[in-house]
């Protein structure tokens, strides 16, 4: 197991590495001067040699990816171009909505696919299986920003129930500003939903038909609980695995729908710095989000460690 | 002499495989209509996709603009079908460049051991960005085009074809076939192409189909945010930006599009679902 957990923390470690190698490479792949590209065409030469200097353009190379690591271990992920404040702190102001967001539609992802998942591996080929299954893949090919603008068409403004856009400006409080969150969380967690609900599906029919499922079944135990009981909990772990995954992959779907609802989030925040070239946030978020996503990787493995002592690394 | 000659068994091709899984064949339907309603789109519409009509702005469907009109009146289902050229193309350029850099990469970590680690990490560290965000990255660092958004994209989606290459190209070096054709010295290039990516072809088919699925989708999200192919290229993405703005007064601007995406999409995954079945059995369970 601590043979495991090292190889595991190891493996974590070098994909880490190799995600701060990608983000720094993605900003020198730029054609041309950085510094340039990130003012526009009005820049003057001085403007330029001061941005190159200031981001420290002027140092070779490895230099340059020397001192970038040496601030990501320091927790700074340098300075916004445009909103001249830290990129840290430019992402933690903008933490809230992205983060409620995720987790509420974490949530109506997670109520409506479960159940419906194990439902359909259970009633295997009946009319709700076909049903729930067709839904579940109609789901998957609905852009998520076109369901958004539909929500928002119907209950926004013909039935005027939500606002339309925004977070209820700086005075409002906590429930108006979920309130806000209700359509957008609604849109991403029902697109997530088709694929917890698909894997939900496959990993219960995998352990549905088990010798131990047929144990317990044949010593009379009701339905219900060898469902839940003997069933579900195994094929938990799978389960949990893409519930994990779909929680980091939902703050790619936020950049969308932020965008959609004008909601201040970082997936706004990443958009208006992808659309003004404001380098160092584009680097720090997805630093932050595909960090996010290495951690999330590790904890699973580590459950898995933990659940399965078969399993090994 | 008996005329009786014994019936030779034909495995059947792709298309009649395919013809045995009503979904499938429904999704590969759907899917051939589209295609051939972008490619026919200049015969099949009598209205410009470009020319301004202000004063038929915002009209909505009728006889004669079956989609209605957008904020300069011109003709939305006209402009559908020409976007559709645009999406479908980006789509499948996206999953032709995926490939050649996924199988390109499987293959060196499959066979080769000593490869087969860093390939491995960087696959990894590569699909630990969403989608979107290491897209729209790239696009930034790369410029908006059509071209960049190809690359992007297929920069993307390229290590999760690398992955289900390598995990079949450890099967297949290990196969006695391999072995023989190295024990007579077939040079390994010839190796790799003659025996190996032949034997990946389905499941690195059917994985390709549900990149072009995503690969429309995520086309659609770039052009949608402007971070994507230029405004003035319709797309199905664009039109859905355009038709936010008018949401109160022409909401049918943005339904249309999104409707073509998703007829597009679940067509392919319909096709993608059947191929799986018989090509890739193993994973015909999984989602």
């Amino acid at each position: 197991m601590i043979r495991s957990t090292l190889n595991r923390i190891i493996g974590m470690l070098v994909v880490m590495a190799l995600v701060v190698t990608i983000v720094f490479v993605i900003v020198r792949v730029t054609p041309g001067d950085p510094a340039a590209v990130m003012l526009g065409p009005d820049a003057t030469p001085a403007d330029i040699a001061s941005l190159r200097e200031r981001l420290g353009l002027n140092a070779s190379i490895p230099e340059q990816f020397m001192s970038y690591v040496a601030g990501i271990l320091r927790g700074d992920f340098g300075r916004s171009i445009f909103l001249n404040q830290p990129v840290t702190q430019a992402l933690l102001q903008r933490a809230e909505p992205t983060f409620f967001l995720t987790i509420f539609s974490l949530a109506i992802a997670t109520l409506i696919a479960l159940p419906v998942g194990v439902l359909s591996a259970y009633l295997r080929g009946s009319i709700f299986d076909q049903v729930a299954t067709a839904i579940a893949m109609f789901a998957a090919s609905i852009p998520s920003f076109w369901l958004g603008l539909v929500f928002m068409q119907i209950f926004a403004v013909q039935f005027g129930w939500f606002d339309s856009s925004g977070y209820g400006g700086p005075g409002a409080n906590f429930g108006e500003r979920m309130h806000h969150l209700v359509l957008p969380a609604v849109t991403l967690g029902l697109i997530s939903s088709a694929l917890i609900t698909r894997f939900t599906r496959a990993s219960m029919l995998d352990v549905l038909n088990d010798d131990y499922v047929r144990t317990a079944r044949s010593k009379g135990m009701s339905e219900w609980r060898v469902v839940t009981k003997h069933a579900l909990k195994n094929a938990l772990i799978p389960i949990l695995t893409v519930i994990g995954l779909t929680a980091a992959l939902l703050i790619s779907g936020a950049i969308v729908t932020e965008t959609v609802f004008g909601l201040p989030g970082v997936g706004n925040l990443i958009v208006s710095a992808v659309l003004r070239r404001d380098y160092p946030v584009i680097q720090g978020a997805l630093l932050v989000v595909a960090g996010l996503y290495v951690l999330v990787n590790f904890a699973i493995d580590m459950l898995y460690l933990i659940v399965d002592p078969r399993v090994r690394y | 002499m008996s005329a009786i000659a014994p019936a030779a068994f034909r495995e059947p091709n792709l298309l009649q495989k395919l013809a045995t899984r009503p979904a499938a064949m429904a999704g590969l339907t759907i899917l051939v209509i589209m295609i051939a309603l972008a490619l026919l789109a200049p015969w099949l519409s009598p209205y410009d996709p470009a020319k301004l009509a202000v004063r038929d702005r915002m009209q909505g469907p009728s006889l004669l603009h079956l989609f209605g009109t957008d904020d300069l009146g011109r003709d939305v289902l006209t402009r559908v079908l020409y976007s559709g050229r645009t999406s479908i193309t980006v789509g499948f350029a996206v999953v032709i460049f995926a490939s050649i850099i996924g199988v390109f990469l499987g293959l060196m970590a499959g066979f080769f051991r000593r490869l087969d680690t860093p390939v491995s990490r960087l696959i990894d560290a590569m699909m630990a960005f969403p989608d979107i965000l290491l897209a729209i990255a790239l696009v930034a660092a790369l410029g908006a085009s059509a071209t960049n958004v190809v690359i992007a994209l297929g920069t993307v989606y390229a290590p999760r074809l690398a992955r289900v290459v390598r995990a079949s190209t450890l099967v297949i070096r290990e196969l006695p076939y391999v072995e023989a054709a190295r024990a007579l010295g077939v040079p390994t290039p010839v190796i790799l192409v003659r025996h190996v990516l032949r034997n990946v072809t389905s499941p690195l088919l059917v994985q390709a189909t549900f990149i072009f699925a995503n690969a429309i989708l995520a086309e659609a999200g770039l052009s949608f945010l402007g971070v994507g192919i230029s405004p003035d290229i319709p797309t199905w993405g664009t039109m859905i930006s355009v038709g936010r703005q008018y949401l109160e007064q022409a909401p049918w601007i943005m339904w249309f599009p999104g409707g073509a995406i998703i007829v597009t999409v679940l067509s392919l995954q319909l096709v993608g679902d059947g191929l799986r079945d018989f090509l890739d059995p193993r994973l015909a369970k999984d989602v």
